[in-house]
């Protein structure tokens, strides 16, 4: 029990897969202008995380490890990963048409995220079980939240601030990244994984 | 090699498969009411009815959001269909929203245009050509006559003229009157 919790735990905030392991980082500038979407694009990403990461941890182990073809796995996860998010939307837009409406154009983006590729890779390096991997991807996709959340309210108040001229925009999104990223290094004696 | 080429073809023949059962399965032709109200609309896109275009009026309609006779240019005609389609009493045209006109396409006066795009801004469907400091035109066959060009010429070189009836363009009036009673 203490394990689950401490990959949860360890993958949130210790290896946070954005600001430690630095995949994801596209969204995380580019829809953290806006808490609204910021937070659309969180949930997305949560679910396509958990769902991606269990569905390529069964493909890896019940396909590509007993023919020996872990070198397929790169290809075959974004394949999968692919479809599954094409298939969730389609599920979405005929049942949840609301959901889908608030996810809208985030979903098929998130396909080309590479945190939602780099989790399924670390599952499959560090080889979990089932419950891990699930454990992980759903912690991955927390991490991605919470700092993606935190970042896009840091921005919304920059808006509003006397910042210089010169910092405005990417500058000062750049530096904030960067003390966040600081900041998240000292949760590193947490966890002794 | 032999495993990796199968099992790469069966991870992807399996995903095609589900994807295509999917996409039949799971089909959705957007929202057909919201579809059916925009096709009776008459597709001006002049913004009478308080809404930015008639597929957002439609919306509106379909959400009970707004009345049905908010559309000067789909006239008495336009509202007895809405009335029709949503199994709601026919009323009135709201006269806050304009009242019917003649169909007609808008003309701009070449020789007194001066070329200031502020008309190819308003207008909805893209029907004026033209450079800033050129003359600009109307495509008369795209133009709906929605009216919202008038207002920010700074020339007023913009005149609707309505369309002549002719052999051409002329069909039945409605509404036509049914010889069996329906009930």
């Amino acid at each position: 029990m203490t394990e689950y919790l401490l990959i949860i735990i360890s993958v949130v905030l210790v290896n946070n897969i954005v600001l430690t392991k630095i995949l994801g980082l596209c969204p995380f500038m580019g829809v953290s202008k806006k808490l609204d979407t910021s937070v659309s694009m969180s949930a997305a990403t949560a679910f396509v995380l958990t769902v991606g990461s269990i569905t390529s941890w069964l493909v890896n182990y019940y396909l590509l490890i007993p023919y020996g073809l872990e070198y397929l796995r790169t290809i075959s996860f974004i394949v999968i990963i692919a479809a599954v998010v094409q298939f969730t939307e389609m599920v979405m837009e005929k049942n949840y048409p609301y959901l889908y409406r608030v996810l809208g154009i985030f979903l098929p983006l998130i396909t080309t995220n590479c945190a939602v590729l780099g989790i399924p890779l670390l599952n499959a390096q560090l080889s979990h079980n089932l419950l891990e991997a699930a454990l992980f991807g759903l912690g991955g996709a927390l991490g991605f939240s919470l700092v993606l959340i935190l970042f896009a309210s840091l921005r919304e108040k920059f808006e509003g601030a006397d910042t210089p001229e010169l910092m405005r925009g990417s500058a000062l999104a750049m530096l904030t990244a960067g003390l966040m990223s600081l900041s998240f290094m000292g949760f590193i004696g947490l966890d002794r994984l | 090699m032999i495993e990796a080429i199968l099992i790469t073809l069966s991870i992807t023949i399996f995903i095609g498969l589900v994807l295509g059962y999917a996409s039949i399965k799971l089909k959705t032709t957007g929202d057909p009411i919201v579809d059916k109200i925009d096709k009776i609309l008459p597709q001006t896109q002049c913004g009478q009815c308080g809404y930015p275009g008639c597929k957002p009026y439609a919306t509106a309609i379909a959400n009970g959001e707004a009345d049905i006779n908010q559309c000067p240019p789909g006239g008495d005609d336009g509202i007895h269909k809405l009335a029709d389609l949503l199994g709601v009493e026919y009323k009135p045209l709201n006269a806050e929203h304009g009242e019917p006109k003649p169909k007609s396409v808008a003309i701009i006066d070449e020789s007194t245009c001066i070329g200031c795009t502020l008309c190819i801004q308003a207008c909805p469907v893209d029907a004026i050509v033209g450079a800033a400091k050129q003359m600009h035109t109307i495509i008369e066959k795209e133009c709906t006559g929605c009216e919202l060009c008038l207002p920010p010429c700074p020339v007023d070189c913009i005149d609707m003229q309505v369309i002549p009836e002719t052999t051409e363009n002329w069909k039945w009036k409605y509404p036509i009157y049914k010889i069996k009673q329906q009930n």
